[in-house]
């Protein structure tokens, strides 16, 4: 029988071959180059595509995209943070009044919002305060006034849900420590608590503001001429259907990736001090 | 001793009752504490100890009694024979005369060793922020911490992460301190620097409450000891006396338990 050799430094160690991995790129390659092929061979002018993503009208759309996208998340957090300290206050009133706004706005379909502000002339013709000024509903209410109000306050319903998440994640040890060196309620949550809570809040926040770059297109119905309804008018013209669509379809990811390349950076931020390792410097 | 630099107590709880449901956690509970002496607080758990740390420092309201810091009544305003609660900017103000050390440190995560300390003189105390960053580094030098003065809590040891909690507390220039059970989450090694802090501090003549397991360090560096169960003060005296002849039999079937 030979002796057991326990000196194995010089041996190398061979790398295992993974060949289920090989045969299922080899599949994925084989289903992309299908669809690839489906595509270019297709009735697709891809000449329009690529004329078409800088036609003047798209990307005045693409910019009103962005812009209300952009501003709707804006109203949405401003809300979201206000309504989710109202839901966790003491004071039974402000707690109710988060609780209501909350039921009501997420329980109503973000078109049916858009639809009902934008036409909010039919309910109030004219508002104001009696004696003091007055104007025309159907002046004020424009199609961006409409879908801004209509996506920012469904947004904030939701933002609203996701902060008080963040909130009650941090330990309750962090709002102690704070109250005892003398921290008001609202220094305690700026300076303390909410930097904490934001490493739970920025993920699903990311998520939301991704869900409103695609959102915004239902303002197409109120006739906002975000980068959809430019593109539904462009191929109204020119019939280019399925082209102007792959357009905005182009737009729509790059403006995601961007977004989500910011969502790393900003969650990298917020993990000072949890993860150290990170910020070697 | 150093007690008494004027003749009224810094620190005064007159018949304090606290409960939680059906729980009493402080059942009349009376106590003075003169400026410059260090009053231990022994006892099994759930006596109520923290309890009283906790109301005299505001995280709870006492439903009973009444309790005063240098002669102000907190956490209640007082009108003819009514008492209004005071509102959150108000508490935070008398909070202010007190600072609190935590048995699990709770340092904040997202600053840094020298940030905890600033934060609450910069925010609170509205100090000039260079000012109170020199003051942070003067206070961790003295807690032996000088050089992780930019280290986050998560790369700090419990010893340390609760040294820099007291320079925490000392930053806002507190009349009290509290601690409670400052080295009960410590590994066994790391609670001798921790004690010797708290310990220099008493020589400095801070005004403590100590809640504490630790009955050696109570008898070396506590003025008085007081001794609670159920959520009454059985036993408070002279920490010596206390500790070595206790007067009642349940104080000395809670230090031989202790010591066994």
């Amino acid at each position: 029988m030979q002796k057991t050799s326990y000196d194995i430094s010089g041996l190398t160690i061979v790398t295992p071959r993974n060949y289920g991995r090989i045969f299922a790129v080899l599949c994925i390659c084989l289903a992309l180059a299908g669809i690839a092929h489906a595509f270019a061979v297709g009735q697709i002018e891809w000449s329009y595509v690529a004329e078409f993503l800088t036609f003047p009208a798209i990307l005045t759309g693409l910019v009103n995209t962005v812009v209300m996208a952009i501003l709707a998340m804006v109203v949405g957090i401003a809300l979201g943070v206000i309504f989710a300290i109202m839901r966790l206050s003491d004071n039974l009133v402000l707690r109710n009044v988060a609780i209501g706004y909350i039921w009501f706005f997420r329980a109503v379909p973000a078109l049916l919002q858009l639809l009902i502000w934008f036409n909010l002339a039919l309910i109030f013709p004219n508002f104001g305060i009696p004696g003091l000024f007055s104007v025309k509903t159907v002046s004020v209410m424009t199609p961006f006034l409409a879908a801004l109000l209509g996506l920012g306050i469904q947004q904030g319903a939701f933002t609203a849900e996701v902060v008080r998440a963040g909130l009650l994640s941090v330990d309750r040890g962090q709002y102690e420590a704070a109250q005892s060196i003398g921290m008001t309620r609202m220094m305690m949550l700026r300076y303390i608590i909410m930097p904490q809570a934001m490493r739970v809040i920025v993920p699903p926040i990311g998520n939301e503001f991704i869900g409103m770059v695609k959102l915004t297109s239902l303002a197409s119905v109120i006739q906002f001429s975000e980068i959809l309804y430019s593109a539904q008018t462009v191929y109204y013209a020119n019939n280019r259907v399925i082209e102007l669509l792959i357009v905005s379809a182009i737009w729509y990811v790059i403006v995601v990736t961007i977004l989500s390349l910011i969502q790393i950076w900003i969650e990298r931020h917020f993990d000072r001090g949890i993860r150290p390792i990170n910020h070697k410097k | 001793m150093k007690h008494s630099k004027t003749g009224e107590p810094l620190v005064v709880v007159s018949g304090a009752k606290k409960s939680f449901g059906h729980f009493e956690a402080l059942k009349d509970v009376s106590l003075s504490v003169e400026r410059g002496e260090v009053l231990c607080v022994i006892g099994p758990s759930g006596s109520g100890k923290s309890t009283l740390l906790r109301c005299i420092n505001l995280l709870e309201r006492i439903e009973g009694g009444a309790i005063f810091i240098d002669g102000e009544m907190i956490g209640y305003r007082r009108s003819a024979d009514k008492l209004y609660p005071l509102q959150d900017a108000e508490l935070a103000r008398q909070r202010r005369k007190t600072a609190m050390v935590f048995q699990r440190f709770n340092l904040f995560p997202h600053l840094t060793a020298a940030e905890n300390i600033a934060v609450g003189p910069i925010r609170v105390l509205n100090e000039n922020p260079k000012a109170a960053r020199e003051h942070a580094l003067a206070l961790l030098d003295s807690v032996g911490l000088a050089a992780k003065r930019d280290a986050y809590p998560a790369e700090l040891s419990g010893g340390q992460q609760q040294r820099v909690a007291i320079a925490r507390a000392l930053a806002m220039r507190p009349q009290l301190i509290l601690f409670d059970e400052p080295t009960s989450a410590l590994d066994p090694e790391l609670v001798g620097d921790v004690l010797k802090v708290i310990r220099d501090l008493a020589a400095s003549g801070m005004t403590m409450i100590v809640v504490t397991h630790e009955l050696g360090f109570a008898r070396e560096v506590g003025h008085r000891v007081a001794f609670m169960d159920h959520g009454r003060i059985v036993e408070i005296g002279d920490a010596r006396a206390v500790l070595e002849n206790p007067a009642q039999q349940r104080t000395r079937e809670f230090i031989a338990a202790v010591r066994s």
